[in-house]
Formats: structure tokens, sequence, C-alpha cells
């Protein structure tokens, strides 16, 4: 549809550049507090243009860490949140991958049954089955482990509900040809179904590992040792540190450093993240 | 290239449905046989037990010397062309035809060969092999499906509706191409198809399913000329056959239609059928318009349908309700109510048992 309206225009360009402001007006503030020293923002009024210390302040954040800890940075919390994040987003993809082949496409007993026990799991996020989740991963000696952040949360229906979704859409010759072809189940499966639904497998990736990114309450209550930490525990550490005033500078730099890697999956992946959620055709 | 024998074949679904009632043919190396019916009637379950997609409940199945019943679609030596070509899309079209091959475990040379071999054929040129199936108009699509099909040699071609998709101009030239290419390469093959145009003009032989039964297994002339049942003559030939209820005369000789004049019946008429009274089968283009002709039935025109070539004009004889639709060659200048002289040729009179609706 093409109006021409001048005033009509000029209202939703004011309203987005308003709500582009809004969204955007914290992430500057962030860039800025990054940029000077600690001293500066203690002060009011709070600066809002960007200082020249933010090469130190990475430095800081990523290396050395608040004055009054450990003095660990948090580059390796930043590995940890990595490792945690690829460790869900590909184990939930492999795990889901299969056994939505397993229901789409083998018929065996209790088929249904299985399906229906996969998708009631999606009632029980991790919040609600914490306690017997810790005990278990406790008994199994993976607590401060990686295989102990990401397991628990690997385990999940949405991504099994959804690949089976794009399977179903997948026509029945498909297989057909497959098969007079000579494909076994496997072959079909890496050959076939894998290339076609990479556009899905691309969008589930991106909203995975933001989601294995920015988990916080797991990973709190399993790691006990600061080797373990994540990114996103770190931040909130360093906002209770000790007796003195919290460093913002270190603080707001580390927290543009967590955004960073999920923005980079998002960019990289917009393209097929945008065509796994609207392409139809098969 | 191998015989395809087919023994009592039967399929029955786990919920008791029986799709496929007992058939029985011997398909001869190098035939091209259509299975015709209309949607519903088996015909594309049989095709799928043959290529062994759908299991076969009861009968025997050979090609070649060998008993196919429990191979493996991939072992029964043949391929399949599909409807919606089913290409996968996500490969070029050489891949998609190297596909099979590469599976098989063939050397790159050979497979290499023979794509470029089939690629030649099918005249796709080798831009087009680099191409994607979407970038493909639909028949470039369906020569892909062929290719696949062709390059995996098969002692049996399988194809399941493959014009369907594709609009008339085109369906007519790959009509015309999968003939030729059935005659030269003379591989056996079992092509499933609703349109009997398609039917009449590809198969050597032509199989007539009606759930699940075989009403009548024979050359495409002989079809036309002695449709065995009501059903196979209403299916075959277009402009469908007229029918009208009729009565064969005492002396067996001649037969009337409703009321109006008597039609002498050929061949010395059918003296065991006397006075009985059945359905009459005439083709549109066994009736003549002639003038003044002395057993000429007059027809009340209706509709006039022009097609160049010929002039299809509908109405009926007289009182009778029954609709009849003539062909002529020809452009006819006739209009709406008028009433015309036709004539019946009396060697091409179907006569058909009312009850059994079997031909007599």
């Amino acid at each position: 549809m093409v109006e021409n309206r001048p005033l009509l225009t000029l209202f939703s360009h004011i309203m987005l550049i308003l709500g582009v402001a809004v969204i955007a007006l914290p992430i500057w503030i962030m860039f800025v507090a990054a940029s000077h020293p600690d001293i500066r923002m203690t002060q009011v009024p709070l600066p809002i243009l960007p200082g020249g210390y933010f090469f130190e302040n990475l430095d800081i954040a990523l290396n050395r860490g608040l004055s009054g800890q450990s003095g660990q940075g948090v580059a390796h919390m930043m590995v940890n949140s990595l490792i945690m994040a690829m460790m869900i987003a590909v184990g939930k993809i492999a795990i889901s991958l299969l056994s939505a082949f397993a229901i789409v496409y083998f018929r065996f007993p209790f088929r249904m049954f299985f399906f229906w026990m996969i998708f009631v799991t999606l009632m029980l996020p991790v919040e609600v089955r914490i306690l017997p989740t810790y005990e278990v991963v406790a008994n199994l000696g993976m607590l401060d482990t990686y295989w102990g952040l990401s397991i628990p949360l690997i385990a999940s229906a949405t991504a099994t509900f959804m690949f089976r979704q794009v399977f179903l859409t997948i026509p029945d010759e498909m297989l057909e040809a497959a098969r007079i072809d000579g494909a076994g189940p496997m072959r079909f499966f890496w050959d076939i179904l894998i290339p076609m639904s990479r556009t899905n497998i691309a969008a589930l990736f991106v909203i995975l590992f933001i989601y294995g990114w920015n988990q916080y309450l797991w990973p709190l209550l399993i790691t006990s040792e600061p080797q373990m930490y994540t990114v996103v525990m770190g931040i909130k550490q360093m906002l209770e540190a000790a007796e003195q005033a919290p460093e913002w500078n270190v603080i707001m730099m580390t927290a543009l450093l967590a955004m960073l890697p999920p923005i980079c999956v998002v960019i990289f992946m917009q393209s097929l993240f945008v065509k796994g959620l609207t392409e139809t055709e098969k | 290239m191998a015989r395809v024998v087919l023994e009592g074949l039967r399929k029955t679904y786990p919920n008791g449905f029986q799709a496929i009632h007992g058939v029985d043919v011997e398909i001869e190396e190098g035939e091209f046989l259509v299975l015709v019916g209309p949607s519903g009637c088996g015909k594309s379950t049989l095709l799928r037990m043959i290529a062994g997609l759908e299991s076969i409940t009861e009968g025997q199945l050979s090609i070649g010397d060998r008993v196919v019943n429990n191979l493996e679609p991939s072992e029964r030596n043949i391929a399949m062309v599909f409807q919606n070509y089913a290409l996968y899309p996500h490969m070029s079209v050489y891949k998609n035809m190297a596909y099979g091959l590469k599976i098989m475990g063939l050397p790159k040379a050979e497979i290499e060969e023979r794509v470029r071999k089939a690629a030649a054929i099918l005249e796709l040129t080798d831009e087009q092999l680099t191409r994607k199936p979407r970038q493909l108009s639909g028949g470039q699509r369906q020569r892909v499906a062929m290719g696949r099909a062709i390059v995996r040699e098969p002692s049996v071609f399988l194809f399941d509706e493959p014009l369907s998709n594709l609009d008339a101009k085109l369906r007519v030239q790959m009509r015309l191409e999968i003939k030729t290419l059935q005659a030269n390469l003379g591989i056996t093959s079992i092509y499933v198809t609703h349109d009997q145009v398609e039917a009449m003009t590809l198969g050597h032989r032509l199989m007539v399913l009606n759930a699940g039964n075989v009403e009548q297994l024979g050359t495409p002339i002989e079809l036309y000329q002695r449709p065995a049942s009501l059903f196979v003559a209403g299916f075959i030939g277009s402009p469908a056959m007229n029918f009208a209820d009729a009565r064969i005369d005492a002396a067996g000789k001649n037969i009337t239609i409703s009321g109006q004049a008597a039609l002498p019946l050929g061949d010395g008429g059918m003296l065991e059928h006397g006075g009985r009274d059945v359905i009459l089968g005439i083709r549109p283009e066994h009736l003549e318009l002639v003038a003044d002709a002395p057993d000429a039935v007059p027809m009340t025109v209706s509709v006039v349908e022009q097609l160049g070539a010929d002039t299809l004009v509908h109405g009926h004889f007289g009182e009778s309700k029954s609709n009849l639709t003539v062909r002529l060659d020809g452009i006819r200048h006739i209009k709406r109510g008028e009433t015309l002289p036709i004539r019946v040729t009396p060697d091409h009179l179907h006569v058909f048992d009312p009850k059994t609706e079997k031909r007599l």
C-alpha cells in the first residue's frame, strides 16, 4: 500500500525514532560509562559523551577484574559462557533432530506416547524441577563441569516439536525417491532431511545460543569454583563487590562484552534466521 | 530390460480396506503398459506395490527372473518418476541425478559419464546441470526427474502421473518425448495416468482399473473398438461415448432407442438376445449427418461446440431424454433448436447388459 500523507509519515518517523531511542539509550549509557575512569562515574551529572579510557577498561575487565576481588578478569568467564551456550545449542539441535526424525519417519510401538512424553516436558522448565535436577547432576559428579552446566538445559521439547513440524512439511515423495535411490534411513537423514531443514536449524541455533548464553539461575546453582563461572553470573557478582563503591566503568564494560557474542550470532546468521522463520516453500 | 509378472496381486490395508482385488498380468520386455482409471481406482497403489513402496498383501511379483515381493525398492532394479518430481531441492540437477549412483558406490568417472549421457538424451545443457531444481521450469524439472530414472539404467521404469502437474501444451510435448524415449531405450515401462488420451497415445497395452478390479486389459485399439464393459466404454474415447436405453427386437435384427426408428444391428444381428432391454453405446464420431437417408433419425440440437477441426453437437433424439453428442468434422454452422438427420453407422454399435454392465 502506497500512501502519500506527509503528516502520517512524519508521525510514524517520530514514533520510530522514539522507539529506537528508548532501546538504544541504555546501551549508549553503558558504552559511555565503559569509557570513563571509575572516579568519573561516581560524580553527577553522569557523562553523556564517551571518554578516553575505553581500552584501559577493556583490559581491566578482561584480564584483571575488580580491584577488591580475586583479581581475575572475565575472559575465562566469556569462554565458559561460550562453551556452555554452544553445548546447549548444538546438543539440543542434535537430540531434537534425531528424536523428531524417529517420531515422524518410524512406526514403533508407543510412538505417540513417546511424542506426548516429550511434549509434556515443555511444562517442566528448569526452574520447576531445579531441586531434583540438581540432585541428579550432583550424584553424577557433574557439579562444576561443562556437562553439568549444559546437559540439564539440553533436555526440552521445544526444538523436537519444531523439527517435527518441519519434517511433516517435507513431502513423502522425497522419502520414496530416496528409498528408490537406495538411501537408508540415516543416509536420508544426513543427505536430505538435514540440508532441507538448514534454515530452521540456523534459526533455532540463534535462539538457543542466546537462551544458553543468558542462563543465570542454573549456572549460579551448580558452580562453586570461580573457574567455572559464566559471564552473566560475573556481572551480578561485581555489583556485590565488598564494601567499596561499585566500579561502574568495569561493570559496564563487562556488560558490553556479555552482549557481544549474541549480537554476533544474530548478525552473522540473520539472513538464514529470517528465512528459517518465514520460508514455507519446500 | 525385464519381464514383469504380476500374479494374483492383492492389497488390503490394516483397516480392512481392500485396494487391489487381484491383478494378473505379464508385461513383456520393452513393453509400455499404462494403468488407467479414475482417481481412487487403485492404479497408483498398484504401481507403488511394484515399486516396493507399498507392501504386497497377497500374490507374487517378479521382475526378470526374481521374485521381488520382499525386496527394498532400491534392490528391485527399478526407477520411478513422481507426479511432483520429488527432486531434492538442495542439490543441483547434476547431484540429483548422481545421488542414486553415488549410493550404489559407482566410481566418479562412471557417474559423470552416465549423467552426461542422460543429460544429452534429455537435452539438458551443462549450465542447467549446475542449477537447483527450483530455478527450472516444470517441464525441465520433469526432464530431470526422468534423467534421474535413466541414469540408474533400470530394467523397469515406473511413471506415476508424471505429466499432471504440467500445463496442457507442455503435457502434449512431454508425452511425445516420453514415448520417443521409451521406444529408443526399449525399457519396460509401467505408466499410471487418469488421462485417457495419455493412456491411448503412450501405451502398447492399457489396463483399465475400477475400484481395485481390472476392467479390461488390451491394446488401445481393442479397448476403443470392443470395450468389455460400460465403464471402459465410457472411460476410453473423448468426447465420451453416448449411452441410451434401447431394446432389441424379437428377431434380434434391429435395435430401437425408446420409441425411435429401429437401427439395424450389424453382423447379422444378435439372435440370442432378441427381445431384451439393453444399453446402447455409440461413439460421437460414429454418428453422421446425412440428408435424405431413409434410416436417419431426427436429432434436436441443444448446444454446439466449435473446436475448429471438429464440431461437437449436443442434443437428443426426438422425445428421448438421454443426451447425445455427435462429432462432425470441420466447421459446421448449426444453430440451437435445429433438427438434424443423424445416421448411425451400424458396425459401430456397442451393446451392454444393463444389469452386469458387461458387453453383449
